[in-house]
């Protein structure tokens, strides 16, 4: 006889968002599980050693840890129940409550759960998903793996590497490596700008001169059971190497920072509609699916930049997973054109007593003197200034809605314009 | 301590201190420097180091005698010279702890006569989460 437990709202992983997601519906008085799938809590966070989380929520720099750990000491005074070591290995769906199948190390259970919160988090891109080509020797390595592997098993990955990507892990993990005593040749960027935050490309590359080379990619790895070299070219503007322009840089190591791609293999197996801008769940401003129910946050809905919207993220899921509405959800749709890569959410509720709304966006070029407009039916309903939008930096926009602004199916449209800095 | 900034041309630094990231203009002017482009005084405060002293705080991680966690991580629990990250790093990469620290437990002393010390910022070898 396998167990069934019954919860109110059950959030699957532990990181940031789920810690926050699970202690907001625990504090709004519903019964919580969180199931983690490591031994430990805390997500990624466990290898961010590095400084600078929290300056928003706590007004502290502090390291990936300590902020975890901030949320994780406020468990124990909850009530929230805490399976580890667990893994949800299928979910399904029953008169609109979710039966979870989950692997403990105490054999099977099931969970009923009335609201589900999905703060799975992202992965990352992989060699084989930018078309790195050449020999399968040992040497290529994410960033987050390269990170693990100095972090947590305290074992430097590479005594001379190459990274190819400007993520912010890539530009961490460049310092993080020098630090160590690896010699990190270059970053290498294949779109003309850097995708990282400006402030990390001032303090992990330029504190350790360390070069960035726009416009070049990896086009070629060399190497029998372990890498030797890594060919780089130059590309064009259509992203395509340069004939001629070849270079072999002798490594040991290849760190790819090329992007973080939302996990939703649980949403999807649900039926949860995906986002193609932002790649995690549409949601409406509670952070639910277009599943009743079901919830995202995190970096499962978008790849955040700052942990702490991901833990208001979370918040806001957990909130609402503990209320769920009584009644049915009307939506108007929430668009942007090709001046933002995607604004979250990406729909509102007609009918709730909220009127505070807040998104999250990126702008898709490099603005100066930005304006946002956000209109309907051609009105304005809101308009704000930025000096500087940049993509990798998201911004977070609260904005009172009424409901009688939102009456009628027709959506809401952001907009931005602005002087481009090429 | 000398902190007269002596400028010959304008220079753009990016501020670190928030995630703002300011790019602040610092330009020559009478014996110091005019700052443009900060979104709070503490980007002056920044710039002002930066072409004085710049200060840096410093994340690593340093051996334990443990299997369960072979390092953990610390940091600087104030800033200290840039000029000397790399010498406190390599310093720490020395240590080798053997208690069961917790978070903000003090791992080094005024490391390397820096005036901080360095901390502990993980719970990793005390709760078996």
């Amino acid at each position: 006889m396998i167990e069934t437990l019954t919860f109110d709202v059950t959030v699957v992983g532990a990181g940031p968002a789920g810690l926050a997601a699970a202690l907001e519906a625990d504090a709004q008085g519903a019964k919580t599980l969180l199931i983690e799938r490591e031994a430990r809590l805390g997500g990624i966070l466990k290898q961010c050693i590095h400084d600078g989380f929290g300056l928003v929520r706590f007004g502290e720099k502090l390291s990936g840890p300590e902020y975890a750990e901030r949320f994780m000491e406020q468990l124990p005074k909850s009530k929230v129940t805490v399976f580890t070591l667990s893994f949800v290995s299928k979910i399904e769906r029953e008169d609109g409550v979710n039966i979870l199948t989950l692997v403990t190390r105490d054999g099977i259970r099931l969970i009923r759960t009335r609201s589900l919160v999905l703060a799975t988090g992202c992965r990352e891109r992989t060699s084989r998903q930018i078309g790195v080509h050449g020999r399968h020797c040992a040497g290529v390595f994410t960033a987050g793996t390269a990170q693990y592997y100095t972090n947590i098993l305290g074992k430097l990955p590479t005594k001379r590497c190459v990274i190819l990507g400007s993520g912010d892990i890539g530009l961490i993990m460049a310092r993080r490596l020098t630090l160590e005593g690896a010699k990190v040749v270059g970053v290498f960027e294949a779109k003309p700008t850097p995708s990282g935050l400006t402030r990390n490309i001032s303090q992990c590359l330029w504190d350790f001169d360390i070069p960035l080379h726009t416009s070049k990619t990896v086009t070629r790895v060399f190497g029998e059971a372990r890498m030797s070299a890594v060919e780089i070219a130059s590309v064009d503007d259509c992203m395509c190497p340069v004939a001629g322009t070849e270079e072999i840089i002798p490594c040991d190591a290849l760190i790819l920072s090329v992007g973080l791609i939302p996990e939703n293999e649980l949403a999807e197996s649900i039926g949860v509609p995906i986002d193609p801008k932002t790649k995690g769940a549409l949601v409406d401003e509670r952070n639910e699916t277009l599943v009743s129910g079901v919830f995202a946050c995190g970096n499962a809905l978008h790849v955040n930049d700052l942990v702490d919207y991901v833990s208001e993220s979370g918040e806001t899921a957990g909130k609402h997973a503990a209320h769920p509405l009584p009644i049915q959800r009307n939506l108007v749709p929430v668009e942007c054109d090709a001046s933002l890569l995607y604004v979250v959410p990406q729909r509102l509720n007609q009918n709730t007593e909220d009127t505070e709304r807040v998104f999250f966006f990126r702008s898709s070029a490099d603005l100066d003197n930005a304006t946002l407009t956000v209109t309907r039916n051609g009105q304005t309903l809101f308009s704000k200034k930025y000096a500087h939008l940049r993509p990798p930096e998201m911004e977070r926009l609260s904005v009172h809605l009424k409901s009688d602004q939102l009456a009628g199916a027709e959506p809401v449209c952001f907009h931005l314009e602005g002087s481009r800095n090429e | 301590m000398n902190d007269t900034i002596h400028m010959e041309q304008a220079v753009e630094i990016v501020c670190i201190v928030c995630p703002n990231g300011c790019r602040i203009l610092c330009k020559p002017s009478g014996d110091g420097a005019s700052f443009s482009g900060y979104r709070c005084k503490r980007g002056i405060e920044y710039a002002t180091a930066e072409l004085t002293r710049p200060m840096r705080s410093l994340t690593t991680s340093v051996k334990t005698v443990f299997p369960d966690s072979p390092v953990v991580s610390v940091r600087t629990d104030g800033e200290i010279e840039k000029s000397r990250i790399r010498e406190v790093a390599f310093a720490l990469g020395r240590i080798m702890i053997d208690r069961r620290l917790k978070t903000g437990d003090v791992v080094a002393e005024n490391i390397c006569n820096t005036g901080v010390n360095v901390i502990c910022t993980s719970d990793r070898l005390v709760h078996p989460y």
